[in-house]
């Protein structure tokens, strides 16, 4: 059998403030496979990505990425296998221009610079933004901001992408090229969202959460038509499920 | 969405960026030949205004050459003079005595004194902006650690710098939901302005956090790398020098005098 992507066992966080944000939660991601985190205002889904690249470290449980367990000291190098898109683009982009942005991962990661430049135009290429590269990252669109910020974690060529929020303050435009990118990709990827539609096109399943537990798991299809447990935590049926016939 | 509060300030990274003779030269170089050259002016005294004068070539070569627009720096320079004035202006009402003669007129040395303060910071302020404009806040920081500075100090400036952009944001944006709920004739009261101030640096706390976690998760390890790894080239070492040996006879022989007299020469 081969090893899960990524794997928590029985993880809990509390904030030292004693707030209990998770509760023993266990999952198994394999490799290439296309899973939302869903749930209410928090649930607890950003303090569970924060885990997967080792910002936050679990008050007890372990997380394992590609097999090997995420500790203060094999973090630094498992950050490379995980590439994180933060919910606010801004956070993420803090260089002069474009291309330093998506340069800044490979050359922390000590790549020779021919690579570096290799890497990070093939990253911006890939996510459509080779035209925007020596521009400031705060002058562009928030489509275009979001795109960087995924070519970013890109350059790094991560095993895992992690987003939180990835369709936030998109226009409708900028949403649609969001989900086809995110479909034609071959990662494993961990999508914390609101936006259950993107969910229907882009993930075959699905983990909801709530108040820090894990409250289901499993076929989004499923799952999502289920109206009693979407209501109970705070989420809806989306329209796309209610329209859509068997044939 | 944050685009109001960044245009200012990211206009001294576009500046950077700009592809210029000055632009080309090494951040090192042009930090030690500012770094003289602050000494220089720093070093003439205070009743030679005249000296002062021949040092306005350096920071307007380099504003021309690096095609910075001079209207941009002169407002940042503005926002920094009252202190300067403050500095300076009991000088006139204390040295009362005549200094200089000029034609019918004679200055007190407190005058003099007070024009070689104001010269004096408008130079070095002036040749610190020109700096950061024709070299950009990345180049300079990493310039700045290949100098000896320890490489703590550099992050934090660099850091200072990035953070300036969302603290300012996030300030502008506080301001006008406080605005646009006080449209009576009351102005906003103080205690207003204490919370707002107060919530601002909560704020700022939480985005540094979050841009911290951004760039640790890209391998951040303390260490800032460039793209292009600076190589000091024949040109840079001729930029040093060669201001190097203007500032000095600046220093040594009254150029402005040696040029009045020259040009009088001429006219007889």
């Amino acid at each position: 059998m081969t090893l899960p992507a990524v794997e928590l066992r029985t993880v809990c966080f509390t904030y030292p403030d004693g707030n209990r944000a998770l509760d023993s939660v266990s999952f198994r991601v394999a490799a290439g496979e296309a899973v939302a985190l869903i749930g209410a205002n928090g649930a607890g889904k950003s303090t569970l990505l924060q885990h997967l690249n080792g910002a936050l470290r679990a008050t007890s449980g372990d997380v394992l990425i590609g097999g090997t367990p995420l500790t203060r000291e094999s973090a630094p190098a498992l950050r490379r296998a995980v590439g994180m898109v933060f919910q606010d683009p801004d956070d993420q982009l803090f260089m002069p221009t474009v291309f330093e942005d998506v340069a800044f991962g490979p050359l922390n990661a000590g790549l020779a610079p021919a690579a570096v430049d290799q890497r990070a135009l093939a990253a911006l290429e890939r996510v459509g933004m080779s035209h925007v590269k020596s521009r400031p990252p705060y002058k562009l669109s928030a489509g275009e901001k979001r795109a960087v910020a995924i070519a970013t974690a890109l350059a790094l060529e991560p095993d895992v992408l992690v987003m939180d929020e990835p369709s936030s303050n998109l226009d409708p435009r900028g949403r649609r090229r969001l989900i086809d990118l995110l479909r034609s990709f071959g990662h494993t990827r961990i999508i914390a969202t609101h936006d259950l539609e993107l969910v229907v096109e882009v993930c075959p399943r699905v983990i909801v959460i709530d108040g820090g537990k894990l409250i289901a798991d499993g076929p989004t299809d499923l799952l999502l038509n289920d109206e009693a447990l979407m209501l109970a935590h705070g989420l809806e049926r989306p329209h796309i499920l209610r329209h859509r016939h068997p044939h | 969405m944050s685009q109001g509060g960044w245009s200012d300030v990211g206009r001294m990274d576009e500046l950077g960026r700009l592809a210029t003779p000055v632009h080309r030269v090494d951040a090192r170089a042009k930090l030690v030949t500012t770094g003289l050259f602050i000494v220089a002016v720093m070093s003439v005294s205070r009743f030679e205004v005249a000296a002062l004068t021949p040092f306005f070539l350096y920071p307007f070569a380099l504003l021309s050459l690096g095609r910075i627009p001079p209207g941009y720096l002169f407002k940042k320079i503005l926002v920094a003079a009252p202190f300067a004035l403050a500095v300076g202006l009991f000088n006139p009402l204390f040295d009362r005595e005549t200094a200089a003669v000029l034609g019918p007129w004679s200055v007190s040395g407190g005058w003099l004194s007070f024009a070689s303060i104001l010269l004096r910071f408008a130079l070095t302020v002036g040749a610190a902006l020109v700096l950061v404009a024709c070299t950009g806040m990345h180049r300079l920081c990493a310039g700045l650690e290949q100098l000896g500075l320890p490489r703590v100090l550099a992050v934090q400036l660099l850091f200072l710098y990035r953070y300036l952009f969302a603290v300012a944001d996030e300030g502008a944006r506080m301001l006008r939901s406080a605005e646009l709920r006080s449209a009576g004739p009351r102005p906003l009261r103080v205690r207003v302005y204490g919370s707002l101030v107060g919530h601002l640096l909560l704020r700022s706390l939480d985005r540094a956090e979050r841009v911290y976690r951004a760039m640790q998760a890209r391998g951040f390890d303390g260490e800032i790398r460039t793209l292009q790894r600076p190589r000091l080239r024949g040109t840079d070492l001729l930029f040093v020098c060669g201001w190097l040996a203007f500032f000095a006879a600046a220093r040594c022989w009254n150029l402005a005098g040696l040029l009045g007299t020259l040009l009088m020469k001429g006219a007889s």
